[in-house]
């Protein structure tokens, strides 16, 4: 099986362990803070449960083969959903990264690396 | 009877106590791996210059011994000697507990260690250390069938044949291990086609060295005498072991020492690079070589006590070399401009700084007592323990 | 990859022939191993040492700026870029130049890294793809260069436009996320004296192409036949 096969079929196995409560897109069990939200790239139920193929297939291509997709792109996602007050996805246990994989027990490892601000308050906090 | 009944019953303790004992230092070991996963590489000793430090002297010694030591298991199946034969199981034990240790300390070192199934699944086909992978687990599984085909009566016929395939394998992975550094083109110290060689051969003498060690202490400890002929042998044979280390360290010094662009190096690393002269002057050279070679050929030095001191001496003086290869090669800066003096803020033309952290220390001994725990209870639950016939000479 | 190389190593060699013919153009290549990538794009600096003038250090302020380096000094502190003061022992003539990863077309980290995290791009850009990278340094031992540092503690507040992460090996990215965008490397934009010329090496119209076919230039340990992306001028 290749390398993808592999990822596939282990993301499949593990998105059989996501909950009936992503069905229903009216309520979600604990506070959400979506920043200032609006049109995803996709619709918000198959977002919630496939945002992570979207991320890591485009990062691939990003990375590797230099073919950045200005939609599907970590900074575009912070850019609606971070906090308007705070311009964070993660500052807060409901900012919007959080809320969700914190109920889902689910690390996140992005923001080791990736900023988690929105850029133009990046820019604002650091300009020197 | 009473008396040896109550000498059982402390034997016992005593294995519980150590068993303990190195189950506390693998415990203080994951503590440092730990806090390394917390605060980062910050609180080892490496930095940007000397990237690879102490954890890597232990798990290569450890990698490089756990190879060595199966050449007493190959010169049993291979060429068929008896004495051999029967110490085939105990070699075995030992590479497969010392490649454990090792391998835990290389993993546990890594800045992402979690993430230490990638080289498996983005197998990158040019690199060295990706081939190790795949000789590292081939070993395990390779001697594990090994073992399994000298204790179980009916694999026994496949016992010829897995040795071989044993004494081909580790070949080739020592060579691996040699090779990391081999392909350094770049290093001073390093890139230079004896390496693999050279670890093979001192692989011997490391592994041999080990045997002996824990062999001496498994008779002691069942209150047995190993026969004077077979002591004085294997003894000899690390003598011999010895003197090839010694011979491949010095043409690797000296073919240095003949290309002009690597003299500075030479100077520095056998005469005023401080601490690494030293160590190799003294510790390699004096404890793990002529002191060694002296209690092995000296007339009048027959005893076992002779042999212990000797196959630890050997032991520490590899922990020197590895020492002086790795952190030493690396100390001495790389050579961007050969004929010009260079300075920056980055260390260019400037001799490395390194000092060891205990956090990377404790992370090496952790890998010895996982190579410990590992040959105790094996030893203490399965039968390791070499039978000899009364001896014959071959 | 490799397959393609030494396809065209066969071609080259079968061509020989064709040296007499037109000898200046295809010794030319071959020295410079342009022919064998056949990328369009191929991005790289010149770098002009005479105009490298001392306690300058424009280029490094401007590359800790935009890459989010701290611009500390101790050993574990990274360094993408630093200026090399170089003196020539028999003639007493010195002179400095800003050294960083030099783009290697034949990069011995991306052959060393076992989980192919450090790669080359199509466009010639040495990189190390942080989601593969398992932080075994073994990278930082292959390098001629020192180019590459590694992140040893952990890290806050990174530019979104660039991601760096504890545990993991880094070095000069040609500021790839400028470079995508159509903007020059943050060095070769703040060198006062404009003497870091950045360019495509492939297309011959450019700048930089043209340059380096009119001015002498040099790779930095050229002897160890790695193809170097960044070249020097006056050294």
């Amino acid at each position: 099986m290749s390398v993808s096969g592999v990822r596939l079929l282990l993301l499949l196995l593990i998105s059989l362990c996501i909950p009936n409560v992503w069905a229903d897109q009216s309520t979600l069990p604990y506070k959400i803070d979506i920043g200032r939200g609006g049109h995803c790239v996709r619709d918000p139920v198959w977002m919630r449960k496939n945002h992570m193929h979207l991320l890591i297939h485009q990062r691939d291509l990003t990375v590797r083969e230099g073919k950045p997709n200005k939609e599907i792109d970590l900074r575009n996602c912070v850019e609606c959903h971070a906090s308007t007050k705070d311009d964070s996805v993660i500052a807060r246990s409901d900012s919007f990264c959080v809320a969700c994989h914190r109920y889902e027990a689910v690390k996140i490892d992005c923001f080791e690396c990736h900023s988690g601000i929105r850029k133009s308050a990046w820019l604002q906090r650091n300009a020197k | 009877m009473s008396t040896s009944f109550a000498l059982q019953h402390k034997k016992n303790r005593l294995y519980y106590a150590l068993l303990a004992g190195a189950g506390l230092v693998v415990l203080l070991a994951l503590y440092a791996v730990d806090l390394m996963e917390e605060k980062g590489h910050i609180i080892t000793g490496m930095n940007n210059q000397i990237v690879w430090g102490m954890p890597h002297v232990f798990a290569i010694f450890l990698i490089v011994a756990a190879s060595g030591v199966l050449n007493v298991a190959s010169i049993g199946s291979v060429f068929g000697k008896a004495i051999y034969k029967a110490r085939a199981p105990l070699a075995g034990l030992l590479s497969i507990a010392m490649l454990s240790g090792g391998l835990a300390v290389l993993m546990l070192d890594l800045g992402r260690p979690e993430r230490f199934m990638l080289p498996a699944l983005d197998f990158n086909i040019t690199s060295v250390f990706a081939w190790n992978t795949i000789l590292y687990s081939g070993m395990f599984g390779l001697v594990i069938a090994y073992l399994w085909s000298m204790f179980e009566k009916r694999m026994n016929v496949y016992s010829k044949p897995l040795g071989v395939a044993v004494f081909a394998w580790r070949f080739i992975l020592t060579t691996g291990t040699g090779l990391i550094f081999a392909f350094l083109t770049a290093r001073q110290a390093f890139g230079s086609a004896i390496l693999p060689p050279m670890f093979v051969v001192m692989s011997f003498a490391w592994g041999m060295a080990v045997f002996h060690i824990v062999q001496m202490v498994i008779y002691a400890w069942n209150d047995k005498e190993l026969e004077p002929e077979i002591l004085e042998r294997k003894k000899r044979l690390l003598g011999l072991f010895i003197l090839g280390s010694l011979y491949m360290v010095a043409v690797y010094h000296m073919t240095n020492l003949y290309f002009a662009h690597r003299m500075s190096f030479e100077r520095f690393i056998l005469l005023d690079g401080g601490v690494y002269p030293a160590l190799f002057w003294w510790g390699y050279v004096l404890i793990g070589n002529v002191l060694p070679l002296a209690l092995i050929f000296m007339p009048g030095m027959k005893t076992k006590k002779s042999a212990m001191m000797a196959s630890l001496a050997v032991v520490l003086g590899g922990f020197a070399f590895l020492y002086v290869f790795i952190i030493g090669g690396q100390a001495f800066p790389l050579d961007l401009f050969p004929g010009y003096e260079v300075s920056s803020t980055f260390g260019d033309g400037k001799i490395g700084s390194y000092t060891p952290s205990i956090y990377e220390i404790l992370l090496g001994f952790g890998g010895l007592a996982i190579a410990f725990i590992i040959t105790t209870v094996s030893v203490h639950v399965l039968n390791f323990m070499p039978h000899d016939k009364s001896y014959i000479a071959d | 990859m490799k397959d393609v190389q030494r396809r065209n190593f066969l071609k080259t060699s079968v061509g020989l022939a064709a040296v007499t013919i037109a000898p200046g153009m295809l010794l030319f290549k071959v020295a410079h191993g342009e022919s064998d990538d056949n990328s369009k794009v191929r991005w790289g600096m010149l770098i002009d040492t005479s105009g490298c003038t001392n306690g300058c250090r424009e280029c490094i302020d401007a590359c800790n700026k935009e890459n989010g380096l701290s611009g500390g000094l101790a050993p574990t502190d990274s360094q993408w870029i630093r200026k090399i003061e170089i003196k020539d022992v028999s003639t007493g003539h010195e002179f400095g130049l800003p050294m960083m990863c030099q783009h290697c077309a034949e990069p011995p980290c991306v052959d060393v890294c076992p989980t192919g995290a450090s790669f080359k791009r199509h466009d010639g850009i040495v990189l190390v793809d942080k989601h593969r990278c398992i932080g075994c340094r073994y990278c930082m031992m292959a390098c001629p260069y020192k180019a590459r540092s590694f992140v040893h503690e952990p890290l806050h507040n990174q530019n979104p436009d660039v991601p760096r992460g504890k545990g993991t090996v880094e070095s000069c990215t040609m500021c790839v996320h400028r470079v995508d965008e159509g903007k020059q490397p943050a060095c070769a934009e703040a060198c006062p004296n404009k003497s870091i010329l950045f360019g495509n090496l492939h297309d011959p119209n450019s700048e930089i192409a043209k340059k380096i076919r009119a001015v002498a230039s040099t790779q930095v340990r050229a002897d160890l036949n790695l193809n170097t992306g960044v070249r020097y001028q006056g050294i």
